[in-house]
Parts: C-alpha cells; structure tokens; sequence
C-alpha cells in the first residue's frame, strides 16, 4: 500500500472538509464505545483478564524464537508448511510461487491486515490473479479501489447509501428494483454473488488472530463465516501472519479471546471462532489439500528489546482507534497507511520509518483514552512520546518548533529571568484584550486564534502579585 | 494533626493568565488547615519540553522542581496534567538514575491534584461558595485517567450551595487542547473542540467548569468564538467563592 502518511495534514484537512465521510464517522463515535463498556461492565473479571492477556503475551515475547521454532515444528508435523518472509517482498513472492504451483486463476481473500501490509492485491492482479475479498466490509472497498480505513470495519467510512450505489453499479446482472434498504439485503446480496467464488477459487488466502505453539494451530475470529469457506473450499489454504500472532497454549488463546471480541465489538465472542491444523486428513469430511504459513517479520524483530516492544502485543481489535478523539475528526484514510489510530501512530514509524511516520505519534493530545481501553494495556501515549523524543534526538522535528522550545526551556530553566520577561509579556497581552477580555488575533498564535479566541491574561502574574503580598513568608 | 506544609505548586499558564486561581487555591488549602508557601523559584513543569520530546531539558526544569519543593509535607498544584506529570512521569526521567531515582520519588508521592486533596487527603468538609445556577463539569484528560479525579470535583461541587451539576453526554472526552497538539495540529484540534462545545451547550449549563486552564482556555476561546454565552471558570474560583472579577475570556 502506498504511504500518504507525512502528507497526514493535508490529508487530515480533506477529511475535515469531506461531509459523508464526517457523518460516517459520528456512527464511530456513538455504536463502538457503548457496547464495548456493556459487556466490560458485564464481566467482573475483565479488569483482571485484561491483566492476564498482558502477562502472557509479555512471556510470549521474552521467549519468541522458542515459541516459533515450536509453532513451526507442529505445522511441519500436521503437513503444513512454514516459508519465513522478511520483507513485505519476499511475502509476495512466496505467495506468487504458491499460487503458481496451483495454477490459480482466482484467489478468495478473508480479512488479513498483513495481506494490506504486503498490498498483496495489487500484487496479484499485475501477475494475471483475480483476488476476491470474502468480508463484506473488504468486499465494499475492493469495489470502490479503496483501503480499509479501519483495522476491525474497513469500510466504516462508506455510508449505507455508498454501498448501494456501488452494488447496483457492479451487480447489473440482478433486478434493477431489488430492495437494498437493510444492511442484511445488502449482506444477502454480497454473500449470493460471492457464492459462485468461493466454489471457483484455487487459493485460500485468510490472515491469523493467532498462531498457538503447542499445536501449530492458525486461528482466525470473523462475524460473517467467510473465513471459513475461504480456507476450507480451495485446494491451497495461504495463512499469511506476522510473527508476533504467536501464542504459547490453546489456554492461553482462550483467555486473550475473552478480551478481544468485548474490546473489538461489544460481543462476548465473535460468531466464528475458527481453528486449522494443516492439510485436510483422510478422515476429514472437508480442508484444503496443501496448508501454508506466511510468516512475516517486516521490521518487528527490530522493535524487539526496544521500548517499542510492548506494541507487539496488539491484538488488533481496533479499541484505541474506536475511543481516538483524533481518529473520531479524520478517520482512517488520513493516516496515510495501513494502520490508523493510536496503534498506528506507533505502528507506523516502526515498520515505514520514522521519517514517514513521523507525524502520527505527534498528532495525538495525549488523552489517554486509548491506553484506558487496550485489552493488550499497551502504554499507547507513552510509545508515542519515545517517538517523539527519537525525532528529537535525530533534529527532524522543523526548526521553527525546535527553535521556539528550546527558547521557552532556556527561560523554563531561569525562574528569575522568566518571571521577568513572562510580566512584561503579559502585561502587554492583557492591554491588547482590553476591556472584552480575549483576543481574537495575536501575532505568533495565528494556530490558536484562527478558529478560537485567546482569553486574556488578568494582567499580573500571580508571582508578581503573590511574592509581594505575602511572598515574604516563603 | 499538625499543620501540614503544602507548597503550591501554581503552575504557568495560571501564573501567567489565571492569578485568581492561584488565589482561590491558596485560600481553599488554608480553609482546609494548611500552611500553604509558594516558592518563588518555579516556572513551569516540562511538559512542553516533555511532549515534544526533550528530554534533556525536560530532566534540567524537573530537577529545579524537586529542588524548590521537596522540603513540603505536600505538593499541590490546581491542574490534573502538571500534577500528573510531577507525579507519574517525572519518576520516568529519573528511573535508573542513582542520585536523582529515590529523591524523585520521595517527591513525586507528595503531589496532589488541588481538588482530590482537598477531598482526600485533608477531608475539606465546608465551603465559602454559594452559586445559584446551573453548571456542568469537564473531566481533563491526565486528572481523569493518569489520576483517577471524577468522583472528588463532584463531590466538592455538591457541597456548594445553590448548585445545579448537568453532566454532559460525554464530560470524559478530550477537549482538544493537548498543549503543543492545539496549534500544530490546529484544524483537528478545532473539530475536537467544536464536539466538545456542542456537548455543553446541549446540558443548558451557565457555568462551565474543569480542573486545568489548558483544556478551559481551549474550550472558553470556542465558546466565544463560537458567540455562546457560557461563562467559563477553573473549579478552584468557584469553590473559593473567588467569583468577582471577569470569567474566562469574559468581559472586564
Ligand atoms: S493497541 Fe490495544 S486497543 Fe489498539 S488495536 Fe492493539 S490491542 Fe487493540
């Protein structure tokens, strides 16, 4: 997927202005938080589960190529293969030379973030591949020849009314009065033309929520069952994971699965809860004839042993993004790459580089909201700092930034001389708000005062009028 | 109990733009028995520094703040982010540090929040203030979530007189402010601030209030430009009955 992101502020801008996408987002902002605080309410134990599922993926992490190493030694023995992928290329050839082999014409898609990491789509088209999205929210975006904008509902800034333009527009073959009124006709009619793909497809490509150690197991969750035929139809089922999706035991799954569906959804459990162990054996009634593992890296191992480590134990349920004040203003597109929100603000700059990224962990008022309800209680604002602060080290922040902080903390550092400069300063402010009070322009503010007034200042510093009414007994 | 020595902890921006807050929690920690000084030697708490990833003179304006207040029983300061980061995150600059870790943490277990020590720690049991009206509370985001202030400004707020509270639909969201956030991210500040201000004019409050100046000039500067006649003022100016002069932003 192509980077737009240190274009994030003109992108930000154009999603302000962009009135379907502002009203597609106010559903964001209302449905996700409500039913996800339902059912935490509901569970006396989500506190300590959310504690728990922190626990075992910070073990998970201490001991990652031990876990691997027994992930890839299970899938060996079930018949499955593991080809390891360092880079979001050698992802795409593996995957090109799987398809190949099979002689595939069509390949069925069930969500998979890493398959947009890798932009596998685009991918396989320009080499003769037809890639057919099975999620209905994928399915939307395919259509529209957009990325997701969100990591749970990709097509969350599509309005109901978009959706039924684009499926008239690509269904010409159904009637031209068919009800499209419902989000379940809607779902009907996609799930009736994707039929005739499932059956038709060589190659099954799903992503993993997890990949357990102990069994050499993928696992993936989905609401709408499409995972399902996407990997037990084709011959070749392609798991394609990155390597942090590793966890120990069966046991430990089940718990971080108490956490994910509630902090994703506001569902106990998602309605498929789907677990593959290699190949199809003789006594299965159904399962693919070759079963492959994409393992892909793609700058994760450099963030381990560095503070950006916590961030591997994102389990992508999209809750930080779902609670973002930020992500609420422009949505998903603006962040200019495949991850949004807070854990694409971290996200990005470790895996594109901080040069790209840069501007994500900066576009964040540290709220803390986000933090509040990671399940994985990932430090998101604190990570984001540590990318500032590199930006710092290394001068890439614009010099007229630098310039003015290092002049403040010059004075910061100089009580007396601050005290100083900071009466006269605003003294001077308070004589420009006269008698109304606020300002509504000052030079050097115009970031303030273009879409708010400047209250003004009462005129003395407390210091200066403190220190000589009783400052004597400090 | 012996008189507890606070040092206020006043914090720039109501040092430089809000002096009656200052006022209002001086007069509040000595209601509640405290001898109260104000070190001269203070400016700011680093935040700016902090945020924008400088940690170097972040760690120079923090040793000067341990340095003027550790001699205190308490270190209260009117705002939940300064107090937040005296608190919770200058043990982060110093974590490692053989001569500074143990002296940083002595401090920073004596910051409070000024109205969650007025509620918890030196049990404030009656108020000067009297309003007749009705007002509606922000929750700032660091005294929210880093803290854990909600229930304490509530609380406070029943004690008075006169008072009607109207809750926003959500008092919890962020207001936009974020300090540097506000003007280098200026458009998606605006949109922030914009959902916050509708929110309260929905409750019909006349008063809005909140425990730090950032979030309150932010949303007081929308409301104006906004040509809304919700007053603004700091929690402290209303709970000290330090009601007199103009509100936020508001006309001398
Ligand atoms: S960072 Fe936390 S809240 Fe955000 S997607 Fe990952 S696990 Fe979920």
């Amino acid at each position: 997927m192509k980077n737009t992101t240190p274009q994030f502020k003109s992108n930000a801008a154009e999603a302000l202005a962009d009135q379907q996408l502002q009203k597609a987002l106010g559903n964001v902002r209302v449905g996700f938080i409500e039913k996800r605080q339902i059912v935490a309410d509901a569970l006396p134990e989500f506190e300590a589960l959310r504690d728990n599922a922190r626990d075992i993926k910070n073990h998970t992490l201490a001991h990652l190529d031990l876990y691997l190493e027994a992930y890839c030694e299970k899938v060996e023995e079930s018949g499955g293969h593991v080809h390891w992928a360092q880079t979001a290329q050698d992802a795409r050839s593996i995957v090109l030379d799987i398809c190949r082999k099979a002689n595939a014409r069509t390949v069925t898609k069930g969500k998979s973030m890493i398959s947009e990491e890798i932009a596998i789509n685009d991918f396989l088209e320009e080499q003769g591949i037809e890639p057919v999205e099975t999620d209905l929210g994928e399915y939307i975006i395919q259509l529209r020849g957009e990325a997701p904008s969100h990591i749970i509902a990709p097509a969350v800034h599509v309005l109901k009314e978009q959706i039924e333009e684009d499926f008239r527009a690509e269904h010409s073959h159904l009637k031209a009065d068919r009800n499209l009124d419902e989000p379940e006709t809607l779902l009907d009619e996609a799930r009736t033309v994707l039929r005739q793909k499932f059956l038709d497809a060589d190659v099954g490509i799903t992503g993993a929520n997890f990949l357990v150690a102990e069994t050499g197991t993928s696992v993936i969750v989905t609401n709408e069952g499409n995972g399902d035929l996407t990997q037990t139809l084709p011959k070749v089922h392609i798991v394609l994971a990155s390597i942090e999706k590793i966890t120990p035991t069966l046991e430990d799954v089940s718990q971080i699965l108490r956490v994910l569906a509630r902090s994703a959804t506001g569902q106990e459990m998602s309605v498929y809860t789907t677990f593959s162990t290699g190949p199809r054996r003789e006594q299965d009634v159904d399962g693919p004839q070759e079963y492959h593992v994409v393992l892909l890296d793609n700058g994760r191992t450099n963030m381990i042993g560095t503070e950006f480590q916590d961030m591997l134990r994102c389990i992508r349920c999209g809750a930080c993004m779902n609670h973002c004040p930020v992500y609420h203003a422009v949505g998903g597109h603006a962040y200019g790459w495949v991850y949004p929100g807070p854990m694409g603000a971290v996200l990005t700059p470790s895996l594109e580089g901080v040069e790209k990224g840069g501007n994500l962990p900066n576009a964040s008022t540290f709220c803390g909201r986000c933090e509040s309800v990671c399940p994985m209680r990932i430090p998101l604002p604190k990570m984001m700092r540590h990318w500032r602060e590199r930006e710092f080290e290394r001068g890439l922040n614009p010099t007229v930034q630098r310039w003015g902080l290092k002049s403040w903390a010059w004075f910061a550092k100089r009580p007396r001389l601050y005290a100083l400069g900071s009466r006269l300063a605003m003294a001077s402010i308070a004589l420009l708000g006269g008698r109304k009070g606020r300002l509504s322009a000052l030079p050097l503010a115009g970031g303030w005062t273009k879409y708010r007034d400047l209250p003004a200042p009462e005129g003395k510093t407390f210091q200066q009028q403190w220190q000589s009414s009783r400052g004597a007994k400090s | 109990m012996k008189q507890p020595k606070v040092g206020l902890f006043v914090t720039c921006l109501v040092d430089l733009f809000r002096p009656n807050v200052g006022f209002s929690a001086v007069e509040l920690l000595e209601r509640a028995g405290c001898d109260v000084s104000v070190p001269p030697a203070q400016t700011c708490c680093g935040q700016p520094a902090y945020n924008s990833g400088d940690r170097a003179d972040t760690r120079a304006i923090a040793e000067l703040v341990i340095a003027a207040f550790e001699k205190f029983d308490f270190v209260v300061a009117p705002s939940g982010s300064c107090a937040a980061m005296l608190k919770k995150h200058y043990p982060e600059l110093f974590a490692g540090d053989d001569q500074w870790e143990e002296r940083c943490k002595q401090f920073s277990d004596k910051v409070f929040e000024l109205v969650s020590f007025l509620t918890d720690v030196v049990f404030l049991q009656d108020l000067p203030a009297r309003y007749d009206g009705t007002v509606t509370y922000h929750d700032s985001c660091s005294g929210l979530r880093e803290l854990g202030i909600a229930r304490q400004p509530r609380k406070l707020l029943n004690m008075v007189e006169g008072v009607e509270i109207k809750e926003m639909k959500d008092p919890d969201v962020c207001c936009g402010f974020g300090g540097t956030f506000c003007v280098k991210y200026a458009d998606i500040s605006n949109e922030i601030v914009g959902q916050k201000t509708a929110d309260i004019e929905n409750t019909g409050a006349d008063l809005l209030l909140a425990g730090d100046l950032g979030c309150l000039m932010n949303m007081a500067g929308k409301l104006q430009r906004e040509g809304k006649a919700t007053e603004v003022r700091h929690i402290a100016e209303l709970l000290a009955g330090r009601l007199d002069g103009p509100s936020i932003g508001g006309r001398k």
